[in-house]
């Protein structure tokens, strides 16, 4: 690796985040370099989602500090901001339970990710002729670009509530892709899949990553992809940060290797 | 389902009907309204003006609850504001009545955002209840301020007149009603194609969602209250200008709660079965009456007994078909048309 520091795009500080007693983040610090595939690891109840909700403003952590710089290096405090603007400044995520338009097609559900890149209101979009119908057609050729990439075209049209879960994290993902992010946020995008899905899904991270330049933060329990596909990897236990590093630092920190102790699966992984 | 469609350009593969047999089917319909008032006795046209303005409603209370997902027993509410408005324009300061109904129709549009606010914080019942006050604020109002509205006597309005043609037929009025009818149904429905419409369904299916991917759903849901409000205050206005004599007590809560049978018969979301909604409930008790009417003189008994009745079987009739059909008319009607699609091979 050559040893020009990429820029960092995120960074959060000395975060702690608390429901009543329960801490979920205790001085989490890290930070997102531009380019890289970040993973976040951790056991069950480590405060990884909680990160996630804290950059996409769904909670609001009691300290810290959490900053992301947009492309010409301006400084947003993502704390003063609400999700809507936060997905505005280019942060788009998927969740770890499905979270998609049930009863919208796959195509609304893209187009949605497209939101924030349209302009019309109430009155174009009701006289549709008058100026709409361009926007909607400008958009629509990104989402098909989309669509193609993830190899979903023959869904197109289906409403996502009757999809396969596979399918359903895919279209999630598609989303998210619309919304032509500099970071995406993935929380488990590999959960509950056979192995061929895991691999599409792999592919696609991959490809999204390097072809479309965007900046990727995982949250996956499978230590095999984690160490295949992230550039660096952060560990969390009990809502800190127990290392940080390249997927083999990380490997053999014994930090890590406590934390992950009688858990026989992940300690195979290790 | 219309399978082995394909379209070769965006415009076309996003248009309102896309086969030719969807097409047909709307110019048929559209021939149908406009022959329709020549051939119609006055009896239906009056039945025909009624579903219209029913229609007008529907939609726009649908807008709300079926497509954006919040509650609102609040339509009679609105639809006060909306005639009131309208009528008094018209009958205290002279306006004409084509001024008064777009002006009646934005005050509506207000009104509803400002009982839209608690949505900001409420869902469900805990909505439903707190429309329910704006249905109890606005009747207070016109019975309790007889200065402005007449308080609980009727306001009486000029019938409208147009171009010096006087609109006091319903042969004449249907006309400016289909016009209503169709530009709300065909701006709705460019709506729920476009980035609007879809940010609102995204507020019904997933709120959480939808903010994360950049819809301010605070800004949205007043939206939504302000569009519904909007269309639902020109179905009041219009009522005003039909009628030429409004009281409060045809915008009580049973207004409220007829919509909503309405448009939950009729098929929350769509705008086909707003209008299937208010054909079935303007229909339904006309119906009972007539077949009243003709038992008269077969069996006398029978007839003292069904005006009685009446409200039994209506409620009766409406449970029935939500049991057999919950997702409303609108479903029955997209069954009907797939069973056509694959006929004659429907196995
Ligand atoms: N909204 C909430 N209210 C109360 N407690 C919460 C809330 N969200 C998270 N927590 C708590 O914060 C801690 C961290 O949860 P979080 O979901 O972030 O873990 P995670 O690392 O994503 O776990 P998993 O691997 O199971 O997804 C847990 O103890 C959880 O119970
Ligand atoms: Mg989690």
């Amino acid at each position: 690796m050559s040893n020009r520091q990429p820029r960092v795009r995120l960074k959060a500080e000395h975060l702690g985040l608390h429901f009543g007693g329960v801490a979920a983040l205790t001085d989490v610090s890290l930070e997102v370099r531009e380019g890289e595939i970040l993973a976040i690891i951790g056991p069950n109840g480590a405060g990884k989602t909680s990160l996630l909700n804290c950059i996409s403003g769904l909670y609001r952590p009691q300290q810290g500090h959490l900053v992301f710089y947009d492309r010409q290096g301006n400084e947003h405090n993502l704390l003063k901001k609400k999700p809507a603007e936060i997905a505005r400044l280019g942060i788009a995520r998927s969740f770890q339970n499905i979270e998609l338009f049930r009863h919208m097609t796959v195509l609304d559900n893209l187009m949605l990710g497209r939101h924030v890149h349209m302009k019309g209101n109430i009155l174009t979009c009701g006289l549709y002729w008058w100026r709409q119908q361009k926007e909607e057609i400008e958009h629509r050729r990104r989402v098909e670009d989309v669509i193609d990439f993830l190899e979903i075209e023959n869904i197109r049209r289906k409403p996502v509530g009757t999809l396969a879960y596979g399918l359903q994290k895919r279209v999630e993902l598609g989303r998210a892709l619309a919304l032509d992010p500099d970071i995406l946020l993935l929380d488990e995008p590999m959960a509950g899949m056979n192995v061929e899905e895991k691999e599409d899904m792999a592919r696609f991270i991959l490809d999204i990553n390097q072809e479309r330049d965007v900046t990727i933060v995982l949250i996956e329990h499978d230590m095999g992809v984690v160490m295949d596909l992230s550039d660096r990897v952060v560990v969390l236990d009990f809502g800190r940060v127990i290392a940080t590093g390249t997927p083999d630092d990380v490997r053999q920190n014994p930090l890590v290797i406590q934390a992950y102790l009688g858990n026989e699966a992940l300690m195979e992984q290790l | 389902m219309e399978s082995g469609v394909f379209f070769t350009t965006y415009e076309a593969d996003m248009a309102l009907r896309r086969t030719p047999v969807q097409k047909i089917r709307l110019a048929l319909f559209i021939v149908f309204v406009l022959v329709f008032p020549f051939f119609a006795s006055p009896y239906w046209l009056n039945l025909a003006n009624q579903i219209a303005i029913a229609t007008i409603g529907a939609i726009g209370l649908n807008i709300l609850v079926g497509y954006t997902g919040q509650i609102s027993l609040g339509q009679g509410a609105f639809m006060a504001v909306g005639a009131y408005s309208a009528g008094l324009l018209t009958a205290r300061m002279g306006l004409p009545f084509y001024l008064s109904i777009p002006i009646a129709c934005l005050i509506t549009a207000l009104v509803g955002v400002v009982f839209g606010i608690p949505s900001l914080r409420l869902k469900g019942l805990y909505l439903a209840i707190a429309t329910l006050a704006a249905q109890e604020i606005v009747e207070w109002t016109i019975t309790h301020w007889p200065q402005l509205t007449g308080g609980t006597e009727a306001l009486v309005i000029p019938s409208p007149m147009l171009f010096g043609v006087r609109l006091n037929t319903d042969f004449r009025f249907y006309w400016i009603l289909l016009l209503a009818a169709g530009g709300t149904a065909l701006f709705t429905a460019n709506l729920f194609r476009t980035r609007v419409g879809r940010a609102f369904v995204a507020i019904r299916d997933q709120d959480i969602a939808a903010e994360v991917i950049g819809v301010n759903v605070f800004f949205y849901k007043l939206l939504a209250f302000a569009t519904s409000s909007f269309f639902v205050g020109l179905a009041g206005a219009l009522t005003a200008h039909y009628r030429t004599i409004i009281s409060w007590e045809r915008f009580t809560i049973e207004t409220s709660i007829l919509y909503l049978a309405m448009i939950i018969i009729g098929g929350l979301g769509t705008i086909n079965g707003s209008f299937f909604g208010a054909a079935f409930m303007t229909l339904l008790p006309a119906m009972i009456s007539n077949i009243s009417r003709a038992l008269r003189d077969v069996a006398p008994i029978l007839a003292t007994l069904l005006p009685a009745a009446q409200q039994g079987i209506f409620g009766a009739v409406i449970i029935l078909f939500l049991v057999l059909e919950p997702e409303g008319l609108a479903k029955l009607w997209r069954n009907i048309k797939d069973y056509f699609y694959v006929w004659p091979f429907s196995y």
